[in-house]
This record gives structure tokens, sequence and C-alpha cells, in this order.
């Protein structure tokens, strides 16, 4: 279709008018991510009250390691990170399997209903969840009349059931968020693969290991970064499901640089350094997880 | 036989998935139309009191009608520029390619890996110095434009532009080229309204995205005239005496124009979610 390749060169005066698309977006994307990034690593080594810092080292650093609320944070946030995102994209791939299969009924609307919850924004959703899951909220109401509990849960005040609850509501909101990424994917895979190994013989479970696994996994790799970067950022949720409590059983990393900066006395080089431990982690971890994806093949 | 019994199993696994993601939803909804006592008893039965409740919402000192003022104005001037700035950039990328941009592009890319968590600080520190600095106070902590100017050029939106000018055919550019429209004229009059669905599925996410946008707003827009929705959603579910039909019905309010979006145009909305288009 594309016409004969004649490469010609473009004359200076195009050249030069092409920045003027570019220049604009390159403005805004210096001003307001590279040089803040370069910035905050200047501010992590310098202490100091307000606007008033001075260079002080690793001084920071060095803070962190024995910082208990820090680590408190830190400890979180792997914990969201290591439960929930696998249990959500093993969720999101079983259900977008099924939903793939030809023979299914009511298709589009268990597709539709599942993913619905996109709709609602992290705020919104995490106020409706805290309403739910309040003591006398609707779930243990739900779960008193069904005699699955005597007692009310304590989901926002416990240490471990508000963890679970954290959990449960980024599981709800994100699943069918993925699994659309898994359908369009499914959706290249050709049936006659499919029958072919179904005539062999292949189970669900089989045809699900050897075709649909690693047919899918580029995007289900392109998800796990996504997800782990989403998780190591998470700040909505607990701020307003738990408020990062109780005793910050719930905080994360995110809320934590917030806490620094406008619950306690701003303490911005403090905050800088918290901050580029998610940077670190997140370089790390996409890395390790793009390895691991290379390996497989 | 136990195939049979998987395939069950299957309907009985997605009814229960969809049950569990719609009921929320669902409960939202019937909470909105019910007495605050009622909702904590665990009513599931829709009720007259939405309109009382609206009210109290509106009578109370949220300032919810400035909040959806406030945000409407953010989304859509947001909107607006950055189809503008960020396709621009997309656009070029592959319609001039050269070497240095190809390089810039990269860099841009690259911005993508950035998280927002890192830039809470440097970010914080900068926009309170624009208020001294002459004609940057327009952009200065507590205005929209604080919220809007960093949502204009974003990685994310300019690789959705780029990808799809690639399938763009060279041919009308050299035709309209000839023809002597002059190359901003080729963006806006030949490729812009070619691209209709592209834009379409771009306009979508970048308006949802500032629509529910929590923790910028949060540190930028702190005078509680100037506070968007989600901050003013916060607020309420904060209090100690929630009143939740009330509390309800400002969410309810605040997830009609995104679930309009959703059921109106459901194809662009995973178009721009999953950063394709087709077609």
């Amino acid at each position: 279709m594309a016409g004969p390749v004649v490469k010609k060169e473009m004359s200076p005066r195009l050249n030069r008018r092409a920045w003027v698309f570019i220049i604009p977006s390159i403005i805004l994307i210096v001003a307001f991510v590279f040089y803040p990034m370069i910035q905050a690593f200047i501010t992590s080594f310098e202490t100091g009250t307000g606007n008033k810092l001075a260079f002080a080292g690793i001084k920071n650093y060095k803070r962190l390691l024995t910082d208990t609320t820090f680590r408190k944070a830190l400890f979180n946030t792997l914990i969201y990170l290591v439960v929930q995102v696998p249990i959500m994209i093993l969720l999101a791939l079983a259900i977008s399997s099924m939903l793939n299969s030809k023979r299914l009924k009511f298709k589009g609307l268990f597709r539709t209903a599942i993913f619905l919850p996109c709709v609602t924004s992290l705020v919104a959703y995490s106020i409706i969840f805290k309403s739910l899951f309040a003591t006398d909220g609707f779930v243990n109401v739900l779960l008193m009349n069904l005699h699955v509990i005597a007692e009310p849960i304590s989901w926002i005040t416990d240490p471990v059931w508000a963890k679970i609850l954290i959990i449960l509501a980024i599981t709800w909101r994100w699943t069918g968020y993925n699994m659309v990424f898994y359908l369009s994917g499914l959706q290249g895979i050709d049936d006659s693969i499919y029958e072919a190994a179904e005539i062999d013989g292949a189970g669900a479970l089989q045809k699900f290991k050897s075709i649909t696994l690693p047919m899918l996994k580029p995007i289900i790799l392109f998800t796990t970064i996504n997800s782990t970067i989403g998780t190591l950022q998470l700040f909505d949720e607990p701020m307003n499901i738990t408020q990062g409590g109780p005793a910050n059983a719930t905080i994360t990393i995110s809320q934590y640089i917030y806490n620094i900066l406008f619950k306690y006395s701003p303490d911005f080089g403090y905050a800088a350094a918290v901050s580029y431990v998610i940077v670190i982690m997140i370089m790390v971890l996409s890395f390790i997880q793009l390895k691991v994806g290379d390996k497989n093949e | 036989m136990s195939k049979k019994v998987l395939r069950v199993l299957q309907y009985v696994f997605l009814t229960i998935a969809s049950i569990v993601s719609v009921f929320p939803i669902f409960w939202m909804i019937i909470a909105s139309t019910n007495q605050s006592v009622d909702v904590t008893k665990g009513t599931l039965m829709p009720g007259g009191y939405f309109f009382e409740n609206l009210k109290t919402l509106l009578a109370s000192d949220l300032q919810y009608t400035a909040a959806f003022k406030n945000s409407l104005l953010i989304a859509v001037v947001t909107t607006i520029l950055a189809m503008v700035v960020s396709s621009a950039a997309g656009y070029a990328f592959v319609i001039y390619k050269s070497r240095a941009r190809e390089r810039v592009f990269s860099l841009i890319l690259l911005s993508m890996m950035i998280p927002f968590a890192a830039l809470m600080v440097p970010l914080f520190r900068l926009f309170s110095k624009f208020n001294s600095m002459g004609p940057l106070k327009v952009i200065a902590l507590n205005t929209p434009m604080a919220v809007i100017i960093i949502a204009i050029a974003t990685a994310f939106l300019i690789f959705f532009f780029r990808q799809n000018t690639q399938s763009f055919p060279k041919e009308l550019i050299e035709a309209a080229r000839i023809d002597g429209l002059g190359e901003a004229g080729i963006f806006f009059r030949i490729f812009m309204p070619t691209n209709k669905s592209c834009y379409a599925a771009a306009i979508v996410v970048t308006f949802m995205t500032s629509w529910n946008n929590y923790l910028w707003p949060l540190i930028a827009l702190q005078s509680p005239e100037k506070r968007t929705l989600p901050l003013v959603i916060s607020a309420m579910g904060s209090s100690y005496t929630p009143d939740y039909g009330m509390i309800m019905t400002a969410v309810v309010i605040a997830t009609i124009p995104t679930a309009l979006i959703f059921f109106l145009m459901q194809k662009q909305f995973v178009a721009g979610m999953t950063g394709s288009v087709k077609g």
C-alpha cells in the first residue's frame, strides 16, 4: 500500500519548522518532570526547615535506616505489591480466558459488569468501600445475618483487616482494567490453535498453560510492570479508606511523603530522600521483570 | 460429563465476579436515595430521599457546586490543550522523522518511568515560587492552571499519538503541500479531522484522568473555594459523623460524567486506556 520508498532529505527550513510542533511538549516535560527530578535529587542531600536548606551529605538516607514509620510504609507497600498484584493478574487472566471462549453466552454483559469499576474515580470508590466496610456497614451486617461471623469485623481499625480491606479494594477497582488488556491480546490468538490442541486431547487447563499464557506473555509483562509502578505509588486508597491507620498499619510510601510535607513540619530534604526510594524501587523492579520476561523466551 | 460441570462452574464464577463488580456501584446509587439511618441499616431498596440529600449537600459548607465547576473547568481546559500540544508532538515525531528528534523522543519516553511520588516535593516547591514571579503568577499554587499545566504534555499521550500517526498516509501530506497548504494547516486541517477516532479515545482518557485526579490537586489547591470534586468528596469521607446519604449523592453526581462517557463511548474508552486505536 505504501508508495515507493524514496528517501528524501528534509529541507533545512522544514526541519526547523518541525521543532515548533515539539518544543511546547519539550518545555513542559523538562520544566515539570526532568527539572524537578534533578531538583529532588539535590534536595535529598539537604536538611533544614522550610526553604532554608543546607547541604548535609547522606544524612537523610542514613535517617531512613532508623525510621520506623518509613520501615512500616515500605513493608506495607511491599505487602500490597506481593499479595495484591499476583492475585489481580491471575483473576484477570482467568476471567478473560473464560470470556474469550466462543460458546459462552452473555459475554458482553459479563465484560461490561466486570469492567464497570473502572468508571469510578479512586477517591469515589475508596469512600464507597469505606462506607460498605464500616463497623456498622453493609458488609458486616450481611455477614452477620448470614451467620458467617458473630461479631462485626473491625475492617478499618484492625491492622490486619485494614490491610486486607485495602487489597480487596484495589483488586475490585483494577481487575477489570487488566482484563481488557488480556482480552485484546486473546483476540489476536488464532482459534485454530485451540482447535488443534483440542483434537490432540488438551484440557482447558492445559490449553491455558501451553497456549494462552505463552501467547499473552508480553501483555502480562506489560500489565505486571504497570501494576508494580502503580502499587509502589499507592496513595488515594489508603488516604481515603483508612487514612493510613490504625497507627500507620496501612500507610504507604507516597502517603508518608505527603505526611512529611503537610502533616508534620515540612522537611523537604527528607521527603525527597524517601521519594528517591520509590524511584530506585521502580527502576530495579522494572529491570528485574524485563530480565525475567526475556529469559523465558 | 466433567466438561459440562466445568462449563457450569464458569458461569457461576463469572456471575459472582459480575455481581461483586457491580454491587458497590449499585449500593452507591441506592444509598444516595436513602436517609443516612436507612443506609446504615443496610437497606437495598431505592428510597425517595435523593433530592433531600441533594438539598443537604448544596446547603452544606462544602462548596460542592464550586468544586463541580472547578473540576469541569480544569478537565475541559486540560483536555483541549493536551489534544493540541501532545498530539502535535506525537505527529511531528513521525512526519518529520530525524535522528535528533528520535533521541528527544526516547528521552520523553523515559519520563514515563518517573513516578509522581518523586515529583511531589520539587513540584510543590517550584509552584510555590511562581506567586512572586510576575507573569508566572497565573500558574501559581491555588490556581486552576497549576493543575492544568502539568497535564498538557504527557509521555503517554505523545506516545499514543506517535503510534497512531504511523498509519497516516504520507501521500495526503504531499498532496496538501502541492496544494499550497502550510505545515500547520496540514496538521490542523488534514491530520486532525481524519483521525477522529484516535482523538476521541485520547479525549476520553485525558478527561477521565483529569476529572479523577487527586494527589496533585490536593497539594496544589489548598484554599477551600478552589477545590475539585475528589478533594471535596475526600473531605466528606473523613468527617466524624458521616451522612451516608449525602456523601453517596455527592459521589453519584461526581461519577455521572465518567459513567456517561463509559456507556456512550465504551469503544474509545477501551482504546484510549489500552493505548491502541485501530482504523
